[in-house]
């Protein structure tokens, strides 16, 4: 009975589908005016794909120019620019777009509702962040007004006041960057209101809190979490605005203004941003670990008690990133102790993944390679991070290619990894079809090789006394041979996402039929037919359980005997 | 395929309200911006280097705030009333709410007119005019975008649109004017009695 698949009785439209008949401007204004959650969630993934493939040029860009001492790959003014946007693109157009599209695509299903609780605001949110992404990449053609060539943003992705005032930025290369963030951070705030009044207000039947899937605890934490994270960088940006446009001087250190409170207001935002990023990534994982091993996740409680201690100690480590900036000794104290605490939390996040995996029978399917690669790679990058949480350490490394190191490891190594992870997971009940696993394995090698050989050598050039930022360096400082590893990786990185990429193009048209059901699993998204009509759930879902699959496919042994 | 199992336990199914959910995760969005300009204004507090100064320009606004603050008090009556389908008494109240929106408004608009014709402080004069306009004005900004959401309510009520039924919608709105009423407290500490 284990390896049959079960719709739930009622729940599946029997009706043989239509074949489309639709011209292609009708098709194409279908996508522009849906309201449909999983349209919208397919748009945002295909929209933060495009960005990351973008990003990724960049970072290749950047590695060329640094791979030998003196190249002059790119000018000086381009690679300002493209630090500046490969660093906005990768967060506010990539990981935030990709996260709010598995949120989107996702929790619907996963909690057995129609749609979101606001489909409609759920579309503006949605063409309010492209709108930001595309304010952002007109820089390029319009940084510095209808004359001359176009400039993009080079202040760097966290843009320090005073570089960022009018005198040292002129043109309108900042402007882009500040509106593509407002406008972009308006579409990020409606889509988290609407996560969270869908998760709260639009559960089926019996999906009490303690049921939902970690997934969905995970969103609606992060969702809480963007609430008041994603703001303070909205107020922060429309001082800066005030200040280039309305000559005022909030950051203007010669009227009285601080330099230093650009930096508060920004780490205030950018720490915990972090941790949005990360906790959809933990969410990804703990609905694929479980399935791949066979298990239950271990320690659900503890599970949704430590993504709701991480979210509010996140709240309070901001100042970790200004060691260097010169802050009392009670100040620093406090910071190296509240950043530590993070620690414990996602500690027992990690002990409870791999508890899971323990004694179970592991399948090594593609999703549960990058998952596994995630879980090795996130313990790395916690540890370097508590290195770099302690002052005298930090004031020794800060900016340095070892924090580049750590917070790669973090972005790139459980976030992008654990996004792979859940695109190879969730692409058959997307489009239907499976991804070539073959494919998905040269991926997997190719993109993990090309991690470690990137990643683990920068830890060791910023040992060495490498600076973030710099447009070249001199041959005699030893980093010359590390740095060309460095972009080895990279372009071996580059090579596995463009197989990745063909790999999406190529499975849509050739892929394995999926069916409902391809990996076994236990939630309610597999229970609709892939791809799962408009309407998701001819009839609402009761569910029981945590594991509702479980409970039809073992009606002798269902779960809901075993939970509190 | 087998029975459907069915757990031991079947409570009754209740949900919060989406509408209500999503208000208040506005709200709290809103309070992050508001704590960020606020604690720019505290910070900035006699950093000031040129005149004029908090002391010699402002006055307190005790009427404004009266208004803006008995404005609370007339939109709960507005809703208790149409709690009970008593639309005209509810068309009533919501009325004389906007129009201690209004006066609060006009009374920033003619504060504004005097600090920056008789006093010539503007938001590039000094650091104070850039906190001041900008704190006063993000808040001033909430009141024009509930005055807006107010009238367009009152509006649909005097063409016969809103009965009984849309209470809770109502409520939904009015606890965004509430909101923008507590932060006025806030704002008048900070600014006309802390930093003055």
């Amino acid at each position: 009975m284990a390896d049959q698949t079960l719709p739930i009785a009622g729940t599946v439209d029997v009706t043989p589908r239509r074949r489309s008949t639709a011209t292609l401007l009708e098709w194409l204004h279908g996508w522009v005016v849906t309201v449909d959650h999983k349209r919208l969630g397919i748009l945002y993934l295909v929209y933060g794909i495009f960005f990351l493939l973008v990003a990724g040029a960049e970072a290749i860009a950047i590695r060329i120019q640094l791979a030998w001492p003196g190249m002059h790959f790119l000018s000086p003014e381009l690679y300002n620019e493209m630090f500046t946007m490969h660093g906005t693109t990768m967060v506010f157009l990539v990981g935030m777009t990709i996260i709010f599209g598995f949120a989107n695509y996702l929790v619907p299903l996963m909690i057995g509702a129609r749609d979101m609780a606001f489909p409609r605001l759920n579309a503006f949110s949605f063409w309010m962040s492209a709108f930001g992404g595309l304010l952002l990449y007109y820089s390029f053609i319009g940084g510095f007004g209808l004359y001359g060539m176009g400039a993009a943003p080079d202040v760097g992705w966290w843009a320090y006041a005073p570089l960022t005032a009018r005198a040292f930025s002129p043109g309108h290369a900042t402007d882009y960057w500040a509106l593509a963030l407002i406008v972009a951070g308006f579409g990020t705030l409606g889509t988290a209101i609407n996560v969270i009044a869908t998760t709260l207000s639009m559960r089926c039947r019996g999906m009490s809190l303690l049921r939902m899937p970690l997934f969905v605890w995970l969103m609606l934490v992060v969702s809480g979490l963007t609430l008041i994270t994603i703001t303070p960088l909205t107020a922060a940006q429309i001082m800066l605005v005030i200040d280039r446009y309305l000559g005022g001087h909030f950051f203007d250190t010669q009227a009285g203004g601080s330099a230093v409170v650009w930096m508060h207001f920004f780490w205030i935002f950018g720490h915990p941003e972090v941790y949005v990023l990360v906790m959809p990534a933990f969410g990804i994982a703990s609905e694929i670990i479980p399935v791949f091993s066979r298990k239950a996740i271990f320690g659900y409680p503890a599970m949704v008690a430590a993504s709701v201690g991480i979210a509010f100690v996140s709240l309070g480590v901001w100042a970790h990133h200004m060691f260097t900036v010169g802050m009392t000794s009670v100040g620093n104290a406090f910071f190296v102790l509240s950043t530590m605490l993070v620690g414990i939390p996602t500690g027992i996040k990690i002990f409870n993944w791999v508890a899971t995996v323990w004694g179970g029978k592991i399948r090594f399917a593609t999703p549960m390679l990058f998952c596994l690669g995630f879980l090795f790679q996130f313990l790395i990058a916690g540890l370097t991070g508590i290195m770099l949480s302690v002052a005298p350490w930090n004031w020794q490394l800060h900016n340095s290619y070892f924090v580049i190191a750590h917070f790669h490891y973090v972005l790139v190594g459980a976030i992008v990894f654990n996004i792979f992870a859940g695109i190879y997971y969730w692409y058959p009940k997307v489009t239907g079809r499976m991804l070539s696993e073959t494919l998905g394995k040269w991926h997997f090698w190719l993109f993990l090789i090309g991690f470690h050989l990137t990643f683990d050598t920068m830890h060791f050039v910023g040992i060495l006394g490498m600076p973030r930022s710099i447009y070249t360096y001199e041959p005699d400082r030893g980093w010359n041979h590390l740095n060309l590893i460095i972009s080895l990786g990279g372009m071996i990185q580059g090579i596995a996402v463009l197989i990745f990429a063909l790999n999406l193009v190529h499975s849509y048209f050739k892929g394995k039929m999926a069916g409902n059901d391809p990996w076994d699993a236990w939630t309610l998204e597999w229970a609709v037919p892939s791809p799962p009509p408009a309407y998701n759930f001819a009839a609402d879902p009761v569910v029981h359980s945590r594991r509702p699959l479980w409970d039809l496919k073992h009606p002798e042994d269902p779960d809901w005997r075993y939970e509190g | 395929m087998s029975a459907i199992p069915v757990s031991p336990i079947a409570e009754p199914w209740h949900l919060p309200s989406r509408g209500r959910v999503a208000m208040l995760s506005l709200i709290t969005g809103e309070s992050a911006i508001f704590t960020i300009f606020v604690v720019a204004y505290v910070f900035y507090i006699g950093k000031s280097l040129t005149p004029p100064y908090p002391q010699q320009v402002l006055e307190i606004p005790i009427f404004n705030t009266i208004c803006l603050l008995s404005s609370s008090v007339t939109i709960w009556l507005a809703e208790r009333q149409i709690e009970r389908g008593k639309i005209r008494g509810f068309a009533a109240w919501w009325a004389l709410t906007i129009a201690l929106g209004m006066i609060f408004i006009v009374g920033t608009g003619m504060e504004w007119h005097k600090l920056i014709y008789l006093d010539g402080l503007t938001i590039r004069t000094n650091l104070f005019g850039t906190t001041f306009y900008s704190l006063v004005g993000l808040h001033a900004t909430h009141v024009v975008v509930g005055l807006i959401g107010l009238t367009l309510i009152l509006l649909f009520t005097l063409t016969g649109h809103v009965t009984e039924k849309h209470s809770e919608r109502i409520q939904v709105f009015a606890l965004y004017w509430h909101f923008v009423d507590a932060v006025w407290v806030v704002v008048f500490t900070v600014v006309y009695i802390v930093g003055r």
